[in-house]
């Protein structure tokens, strides 16, 4: 957030000392501290009471089957997250249509305690037909929100409203090397709409570098053609140093990653690979794959940032949706959402 | 589509699995990493998000004129902010609000300082505590305005909800006021109360112990709920604990620095001491600093909102006649609830337009008769005006006819009068006439007459 304007009855700068404050002024003044005053304590108090809350994080992983969705997901998490994997030897068929799948774990790293829902989604892009595969996918985004909606304008509300909104939609894009495909493109541009989409292009290890290269320019131009904004989004770039973090990430989209949850041997170390006759393929090494690209921006940078663009633009635009939707008359409502008009009184 | 969504097309495969609620911990699986993951970074990435946005706090201090409220915030937060000192002759109690940015190494913080003039000060002052309530109130208004706007911005709202009230009481060492408990006991519900004894270098030390536990007995025996520190929280229940003991806090307040040691501190220089703020022997200042600021300013917000601002909206949403429903009915529609007292509204609408409908057109009705009145009451006068003229007229007529009738008459009599004048004229010229002759004759006797 910018500094707010200073007020024009102020004749010194905002930094300088004796700032001349005015009576029922809204604009704040600035003053300068003669000391210590402990201001700077409330950041820990607000960390230890996040710590004690937890935190809540929602993933979606879409793609067709076999682009290595599960895999993926577990070497994310380091843990076997995944269905798929915890129960090996399931036969699992190809459904007929699209459903979703949401396992929720608790995890815990020094202290610091996340639930973790991560939605699959078997059956996307599978059929013959695939048209409006995407459907039920945002249909499940909807409801989420819808749900959050309702907690939200409950009279008497819980202290925590629990979350489960998806914060971030991993698309696998298929390493074909030429374009992204009609269904790619239709289902991204439909979705960037309502959620953060993080396209990656999945078992990256069939592409040369060079190949690599060439797909990934291709895939940005197409993104930019048919202008599907991914996150990270250049709308809300809040500064000029979150743009240029941005800007760098934006280069490198989508990342193209390898998954792997075995471990092998690599110089005397134990790292997580695919072994092939041709030599390891090292998950965690930044020359082989982007992996580890994918996972910092995915957790260690830019979590909280994924949670507050779900909260603060995509929750808020359904939000404006929806109270506008139950406006019209003849429209049976959902569930009852007031109906208001901005200039009107409250509900 | 009727409630239940969520599983209702999720479902047709017996491996689905909806997403858990959140209270069921049963369901969840703890998971064990088998690496490095890197989420911890997490309240970090969180803090940092609110480093960048800045953060808001306001203070409510509520005290008599001239118990030392500007000095302490000046004091408490090291720095000037400029005011001039209220007069007595205040006709009521008024809020004035100050804000402020202050910053910290990287933190920057939106300090508004809400202040109340006058208080204490009015002969009556039954109505003290209203203006302070009504400004309270009309913050939490502002924000659930906010938040009940369909295109709303509450990331960047600046929230202006009182996190803290600051009772300053009275050093007289007795006990409470009456006024302080009236105000306290309205203000408990709305705002966190921490009650300090301003000015506390007036109380010796003995006196202060008494005073002080005769605050508290008398607070809990009105049933005044102050803010109390949270104990929840092993890193800072300890600290919260100790300290709670000795409210309310005896403070004093100096911005002045007097030469203590080999030390500039911020004092009060008496002739036979000097009393320093900093001291713990001497007041209670750096508890207040503790606790307000450095342990539990975060705290105060988060109570701010999840309790207190909670508890309005919950009433004024159901003084509206918006009610939610239990959890297993559909959930109570707001939309009709708002339909029906939109109808409701619309039929009062309707009515009153009726209504006055009616009194016009009875109102044109009582005008026109008045009108056919006064057109009657014309006529008749226009009626007998001309009546009387056309009388008058006669009369007229009448006597210019006799009027001439006497001119002919005259002139008649005029005529023969003359035509006898001149007759008689006429003779008399003649005898003359013969006289003169006959005198002319007689000389001529001699003569032949011819």
């Amino acid at each position: 957030m910018e500094p707010p304007a200073v007020p024009e009855e102020e004749e010194e700068e905002e930094e300088e000392e004796g700032a001349v404050p005015l009576s029922m002024a809204p604009g704040p003044v600035g003053c300068q501290l003669f000391g210590y005053v402990g201001i700077e304590a409330v950041l820990d108090q607000m960390k230890i009471k996040t710590m004690k809350t937890g935190f809540e994080f929602n993933i979606m992983v879409v793609g067709q089957s076999g682009l290595g969705k599960s895999t993926m997901v577990n070497t994310l998490f380091k843990s076997k997250v995944s269905r798929k994997s915890s129960q090996p030897g399931q036969e699992e068929r190809i459904p007929k249509t699209v459903q979703l799948q949401s396992i929720t774990h608790i995890i815990q790293e020094k202290g610091v305690k996340m639930k973790l829902t991560v939605t699959d989604t078997p059956g996307f892009g599978d059929q013959i037909n695939n048209e409006n595969c995407w459907d039920p996918i945002i249909k499940y985004i909807n409801e989420q929100y819808e749900r959050y909606l309702r907690e939200e304008i409950l009279i008497t509300r819980k202290r925590k409203i629990p979350d489960t909104r998806v914060h971030g939609c991993v698309y696998f894009v298929p390493p074909t090397g030429h374009w992204l495909r009609p269904l790619d493109l239709e289902f991204m541009r439909r979705l960037s709409k309502i959620v953060n989409v993080v396209p990656v292009i999945a078992k990256a290890d069939t592409l040369t570098l060079e190949e690599r290269a060439e797909f990934k320019q291709r895939i940005q131009e197409d993104l930019k053609t048919h202008a599907i904004s991914v996150y990270p989004q250049e709308d809300f770039d809040q500064d000029p140093e979150d743009r240029a973090l941005n800007d760098r990430i934006r280069e490198k989209i989508p990342f193209a990653v390898v998954g792997a949850d075995q471990e092998h041997q690599v110089n005397g170390k134990r790292v997580l690979g695919r072994k092939t006759k041709w030599g390891i393929i090292e998950v965690e090494n930044p020359a082989h794959c982007e992996f580890p690209l994918l996972r910092d921006l995915l957790i260690r940078s830019h979590l909280q940032d994924l949670k507050d663009i779900t909260h603060n633009v995509h929750y808020e635009s359904y939000r404006v949706r929806r109270l506008n939707e139950s406006n019209r008359p003849g429209l049976s409502p959902l569930n009852g959402l007031p109906a208001k008009g901005e200039a009107g009184s409250h509900l | 589509m009727s409630g239940g969504l969520a599983c209702d097309s999720l479902s047709k495969n017996k491996k689905m699995v909806c997403v858990q609620d959140v209270t069921r911990n049963d369901d969840l699986r703890n998971l064990s990493l088998s690496g490095h993951v890197g989420f911890d970074s997490l309240p970090d990435q969180l803090v940092n998000k609110s480093t960048s946005q800045g953060f808001c706090f306001n203070i409510l201090c509520v005290g008599e004129t001239g118990i030392g409220k500007s000095t302490l915030m000046d004091t408490l937060f090291n720095t000037k902010f400029e005011s001039e000192p209220a007069t007595h002759n205040e006709p009521g109690v008024r809020l004035k609000a100050r804000s402020y940015e202050l910053q910290e190494s990287n933190v920057r913080l939106k300090l508004t300082i809400v202040d109340t003039v006058g208080f204490g000060d009015q002969i009556n002052k039954d109505d003290s505590y209203k203006p302070i309530v009504e400004y309270i109130d009309a913050q939490f208004e502002a924000y659930l305005q906010e938040e009940l706007k369909i295109k709303r911005s509450l990331f960047n709202y600046h929230d202006t909800r009182i996190h803290a009230c600051l009772y300053f009481i009275a050093p007289t060492g007795h006990s409470l006021k009456s006024l302080d408990l009236v105000t306290m006991k309205k203000l408990d519900s709305k705002v966190n109360i921490i009650p300090i004894i301003a000015k506390a270098d007036t109380i010796a030390k003995n006196e202060l112990h008494k005073f002080k536990s005769k605050i508290m007995s008398e607070l809990v025996s009105n049933g005044v709920q102050i803010y109390q520190f949270p104990t929840d929280e092993e890193t800072v229940a300890e600290i919260n604990a100790t300290m709670s003991v000795h409210l309310p806090f005896a403070v004093v307040g100096s911005t002045e620095e007097v030469k203590i040691g080999n030390k500039m501190a911020k004092a009060r220089q008496y002739p036979w001491g000097v009393v320093q703020v900093e001291n713990e022997n001497h007041c209670d200042f750096v508890k207040l600093r503790e606790m307000l600021i450095r342990v539990n300013m975060e705290d105060l917000r988060e109570q701010t909102h999840t309790r207190h601002y909670e508890l309005y909206r919950r009433c004024k949403l159901e003084e509206m006649g918006f009610k939610d429903t239990d959890p297993d009915s559909k959930p109570f529609s707001l939309q009709e609830t708002y339909e029906a007292k939109r109808n409701e509204f619309l039929g009062e609408l309707q009515k009153k337009e009726d209504e006055m409908r009616q009194m016009f057109v009875m109102r044109v009705k009582e005008k026109e008769a008045e009108l056919k009145e006064a057109e009657k009451d014309l006529h008749e006068k226009f009626d007998h005006l001309k009546r009387t003229h056309q009388e008058e007229k006669k009369k007229v007529e009448d006597k210019k006819k006799e009027l001439e009738e006497e001119l002919n008459n005259f002139q008649k009599k005029k005529a023969a009068a003359q035509l006898l004048q001149s007759q008689a004229q006429q003779a008399g010229s003649q005898q003359t006439k013969k006289d003169k002759d006959k005198k002319k004759n007689p000389a001529s006797r001699n003569m032949p007459v011819s």
